[in-house]
């Protein structure tokens, strides 16, 4: 039986490798058959912010990565609003993540969902495999 | 009960490696099995047999290997995070044309989905880092 | 079902515990260790914070006394409720709480 897998992600993108790394893992982990949601909590939104642009810190753009991500079959990509708020963002400035449903005539779909901290807990709850970045 | 051991930092920087260890070493002594420790981000640092920390500090790269002659441990260092850091077996050093190796005894180099069957062959997945 | 939270980092320089605290549900467990043990010491501006956690939310707080120790923190100035445990223990944790997850 598959596992769920929820990959727990906290800090910004850049100022450490932490957000490159996961993403590599959650593609690898694509193949793999098992149920992959994604958890952006903290300063891990920005990890799927709008408008990256780190060519002057002299580092690699890997954010148009996280719209591949449908086209392995990892749809669930969970934000928590609170930790939104408390950083002056909006669903807004999130990049407009979408994958084609296979059961739905390939309709596109948002992949992003923004809940909130008591939804997000629900979902920790609910995993058998968490791996913290 | 078996578990798989995730170690996301080097040595002596932090203490997640120290962490993991203590905590493998007390699983073991209660009779768990450890299905496989996988080291990720600057973790591959745990696997170079070139450290040489002074004489009275502990030393963290020998003690996991002994640990893994010892016990048989499965002690996986995950490609795609060394070969960004430097840390190479023979093989792989061949491959990229490089002239030496760096690789402690009692660990391999392997890929990112040796820590995701780890996540399904294990009972519990136990995450140390930063 | 219950999880078992692990924390690493001291509560005072980052929001590990604090987010950890506003996820754990009811019935789970919290394990403090390294820097994050600093967080459990009497009189510190934690105690409410922890003292709600384990009151309010019944969340059972743990924290590594090697860690402690290792620190200088004597079990005397932990604060009252919070239940202390060796590598054993901590193993004993993983296998009581059916899942895990580290904030690091």
């Amino acid at each position: 039986m598959a596992k769920k897998f929820l990959y727990l992600n906290r800090k910004a993108p850049y100022g450490t490798v932490y957000a490159l790394e996961s993403l590599e893992v959650v593609l690898i982990a694509a193949a793999f058959e098992q149920e992959v949601s994604l958890a952006f909590l903290d300063d891990g939104v920005y990890q799927i912010a709008k408008g990256q642009t780190p060519k002057a810190v002299g580092m690699k753009n890997f954010s148009p990565t996280y719209n591949a991500l449908g086209d392995y079959g990892i749809t669930k990509l969970y934000v928590e609003r609170e930790s939104l708020v408390e950083r002056g963002l909006t669903e807004d400035d999130l990049m407009p993540i979408v994958y084609e449903d296979e059961d739905d005539d390939y309709t596109e779909k948002p992949s992003v969902q923004v809940i909130s901290r008591t939804e997000m807990a629900k979902i920790m709850a609910e995993q058998d495999v968490t791996f913290s970045f | 009960m078996k578990y798989t051991i995730m170690v996301n930092e080097g040595p002596y920087q932090h203490q997640s490696s120290d962490s993991a260890l203590q905590f493998v070493r007390a699983a073991l002594e209660k009779g768990h099995e450890i299905f496989r420790v996988f080291f990720y981000h600057d973790g591959v640092n745990n696997g170079t047999r070139l450290a040489v920390p002074p004489k009275d500090d502990r030393m963290l790269q020998k003690e996991w290997s002994e640990l893994a002659e010892k016990h048989g441990l499965d002690l996986v260092i995950c490609i795609a995070a060394a070969q960004r850091r430097g840390l190479m077996d023979a093989s792989e050093a061949k491959r990229q044309g490089l002239n030496a190796d760096n690789i402690a005894s009692g660990f391999r180099i392997s890929g990112l989905g040796q820590l995701i069957d780890g996540g399904i062959e294990s009972d519990r997945t136990i995450v140390f880092g930063d | 079902m219950a999880m078992l939270h692990i924390v690493n980092k001291s509560p005072f320089e980052r929001n590990a515990l604090k987010s950890c605290l506003a996820h754990a549900l009811s019935g789970d467990a919290v394990l403090l260790i390294e820097d994050a043990v600093i967080g459990v010491v009497s009189g510190s501006t934690l105690v409410t914070e922890l003292q709600q956690a384990m009151n309010g939310n019944a969340v059972k707080l743990y924290a590594l006394s090697p860690d402690l120790a290792a620190r200088g923190v004597k079990a005397e100035r932990v604060l009252e409720g919070i239940q202390l445990v060796d590598y054993a223990g901590f193993v004993d944790l993983t296998v009581a709480n059916e899942k895990t997850q580290s904030w690091l």
